[in-house]
């Protein structure tokens, strides 16, 4: 898939997750729409896995720490495969396998997750598992900055390095903000990067929305035996005007009016990647 | 040179353990860690997860022999047990080891989301668990260990009494597709079992019969029990102890049993009396409409009084003569 493809589809994929968000009148919209490029970028161009290989020891992993924002992993994977898109019309009902977080019960959904600080240990397991059977793959994680607040995010952070985990990517969906405001108000996590180096972690900030900056650096393996941390600079609400940077959207719900807003504006801008390449 | 640990057992205590061919068996954390260790050269995906703890956890001749198969996290509970978690989703057999105090309380959440709601076969052994530190004052006590984790889906919790009940528990984690807790602690124990005897984790074992009172114990009490029974029974009383092993899924069947057969229960537990194992049997006892005299011994909701885990004992009544003391009260209740 080309970088051109993975952003039109990165605009159909999120027509679907407020689609999905606003039936099931639920969801985490603002980070949903952050992180849905990388989600993207992971599935479509990166994680060595399919919906046929979900059981094979030799398969990529990922784990969502972030797992409030899994109705953008549930667009992805459902546009990649792995269960039927009518499935969606589920998310939330009573008794659906899907629910407001990732869960294992999810074809090829590796992890329960939902509650924060818990990805990065987990990962480092996998990727600890994978270094002792001497295997290929590599192990994803998906972190939010507000996240980081977690001290079993540190935790997790001081052992990769220690054991030399270069078969682990941390991602960092930096959108500054979380809930209550802006993530610096709120608990001050800055400056992210120099943290992580000290930390003995390799470090790398793109753009959380640029393909082909998104591409190269989730495809690149960390190198000199240290983790690699991704902070992908983003956007909270990325792609719908009146979400972008607003925190109230961490998990409001489009009204009908809204979601027909938000859908216009992103017909529109799928009309515009279309005809410059035209 | 520290002070040696008293004696869990009195003089009279001992000469009744001599009484009835008791041996001094092996502590079960030594048992534990020798059992893991002979598993692991056979099957070399079992990997050991430390937290600074591999002393404490009698690993380190595991360390020194398996150095591909343990892992060292430092201090830091939270990320063991996810890491476990993470090795154990990624196909390794994966054992957590850090004192029970800190593995179930700091890093509960890692227990209930990483292993249990996500279901992966990982094992966590909580060690020096109950009053093992007894002196070191409550951060270093787990008197809540049962409790909580009874309150977690998808549990197996072991609680072993000497070292044959260890090596099965240890031997059943090793095998288990799904998540199991054991816990234990540093003391030497007498062997109840004999070293052939069959022991299935969920089945409790009877280890002496009787008609008037039934000791359900479990863990490290258990033998206080099995004195306090004897002493009884030069009483005319007649006792009957069963070994629960197993907390959850909890032997119902035995807890019926006793209260049907017995007049009267007393549970023990090196545990708060609150949430642990009596109250499960209080809870099974009760639902099922059997309404035997029934006391728990445990730890009382107090600040609890600091010392050795065998003064402790004593001081709390989990001994051969606070046990049979107990009994003799709640059979002439009314």
């Amino acid at each position: 898939m080309t970088d051109h493809e993975l952003a039109l589809k990165a605009i159909a994929l999120r027509k679907r997750m407020l689609r999905l968000i606003h039936a099931a009148g639920a969801g985490h919209t603002g980070g949903g729409l952050s992180c849905i490029d990388i989600l993207n970028t992971l599935y479509n161009r990166v994680l060595r896995i399919s919906p046929e290989t979900v059981d094979d020891p030799q398969r990529d992993r990922y784990v969502q720490s972030k797992g409030h924002c899994v109705e953008a992993l549930y667009a992805v994977m459902a546009d990649r495969g792995y269960f039927p898109d009518a499935d969606l019309d589920t998310v939330c009902h009573f008794r659906s396998p899907y629910v407001g977080h990732p869960t294992r019960k999810i074809h090829g959904i590796e992890m329960n997750t939902g509650a924060l600080g818990h990805g990065l240990p987990i990962c480092l397991g996998m990727a600890l598992a994978g270094k002792m059977d001497s295997a290929s793959f590599r192990v994803f994680t998906l972190l939010g900055d507000g996240e980081l607040a977690e001290g079993s995010n540190w935790e997790a952070a001081m052992a990769a390095s220690h054991h030399q985990l270069d078969n682990l990517v941390a991602i960092l969906d930096h959108n500054t903000l979380q809930i209550t405001g802006r993530t610096r108000d709120v608990m001050s996590n800055e400056p992210l990067d120099e943290k992580w180096r000290a930390f003995g972690w390799e470090v790398r900030s793109i753009d959380g929305h640029n393909y082909p900056q998104l591409v190269e650096a989730l495809s690149a393996l960390p190198q000199h035996g240290k983790p690699l941390l991704i902070i992908a600079n983003t956007v909270k609400g990325k792609g719908v005007s009146f979400m972008e940077n607003v925190a109230k959207w961490h998990h409001g719900v489009p009204s009908e009016a809204e979601l027909a807003r938000a859908i216009a504006e992103l017909d529109a801008a799928e009309l515009a990647l279309k005809e410059a390449v035209a | 040179m520290s002070a040696p640990a008293p004696s869990m057992f009195t003089p009279a205590a001992a000469a009744m353990a001599e009484k009835l061919g008791l041996k001094k068996g092996r502590a079960n954390l030594e048992e534990f860690a020798d059992t893991l260790l002979e598993l692991a050269r056979a099957d070399r995906n079992i990997v050991a997860v430390t937290s600074d703890s591999r002393g404490s956890g009698k690993l380190a001749p595991f360390g020194q022999t398996l150095p591909k198969q343990i892992v060292e996290v430092g201090i830091a509970e939270q990320n063991l047990v996810g890491i476990t978690a993470g090795l154990a989703a990624a196909g390794k057999k994966a054992f957590g080891v850090s004192p029970s105090c800190f593995l179930t309380a700091r890093s509960l959440e890692q227990i209930k989301n990483d292993v249990c709601y996500s279901n992966v076969p990982s094992v966590l052994v909580g060690i020096s668990s109950g009053v093992s530190y007894g002196a070191l004052g409550s951060t270093h006590h787990s008197l809540h260990d049962l409790a909580v984790l009874r309150a977690i889906h998808n549990l197996t919790i072991v609680v072993p009494a000497d070292a044959v009940e260890t090596r099965a528990a240890i031997s059943f984690a090793a095998q288990a597709t799904k998540p199991v807790f054991v816990r234990f602690g540093k003391a030497p124990m007498y062997a109840l079992h004999a070293n052939d005897v069959r022991i299935d984790i969920g089945s409790a074992v009877t280890l002496r019969d009787g008609r008037d009172v039934a000791f359900l114990a479990t863990g490290e009490t258990v033998v206080h029990a099995l004195l306090a029974a004897a002493q009884l029974a030069d009483q005319g009383v007649s006792a009957r102890v069963v070994s629960f092993h197993t907390v959850k899924p909890l032997d119902t069947a035995a807890v019926l049993a006793a209260g049907q057969d017995c007049r009267a229960i007393i549970t023990v537990e090196e545990h708060s009396v609150h949430g642990g194992f009596g109250e499960a049997c209080a809870s099974a006892l009760l639902q099922a409409g059997v309404t035997p005299r029934f006391k728990i011994v445990g730890f009382p909701d107090e600040d609890t009084v600091t010392g050795a885990q065998a003064d402790l004992f004593r001081h709390y009544g989990i001994s051969m003569e606070g046990l049979a003391a107990s009994a003799r009260d709640l059979l002439k209740s009314k």
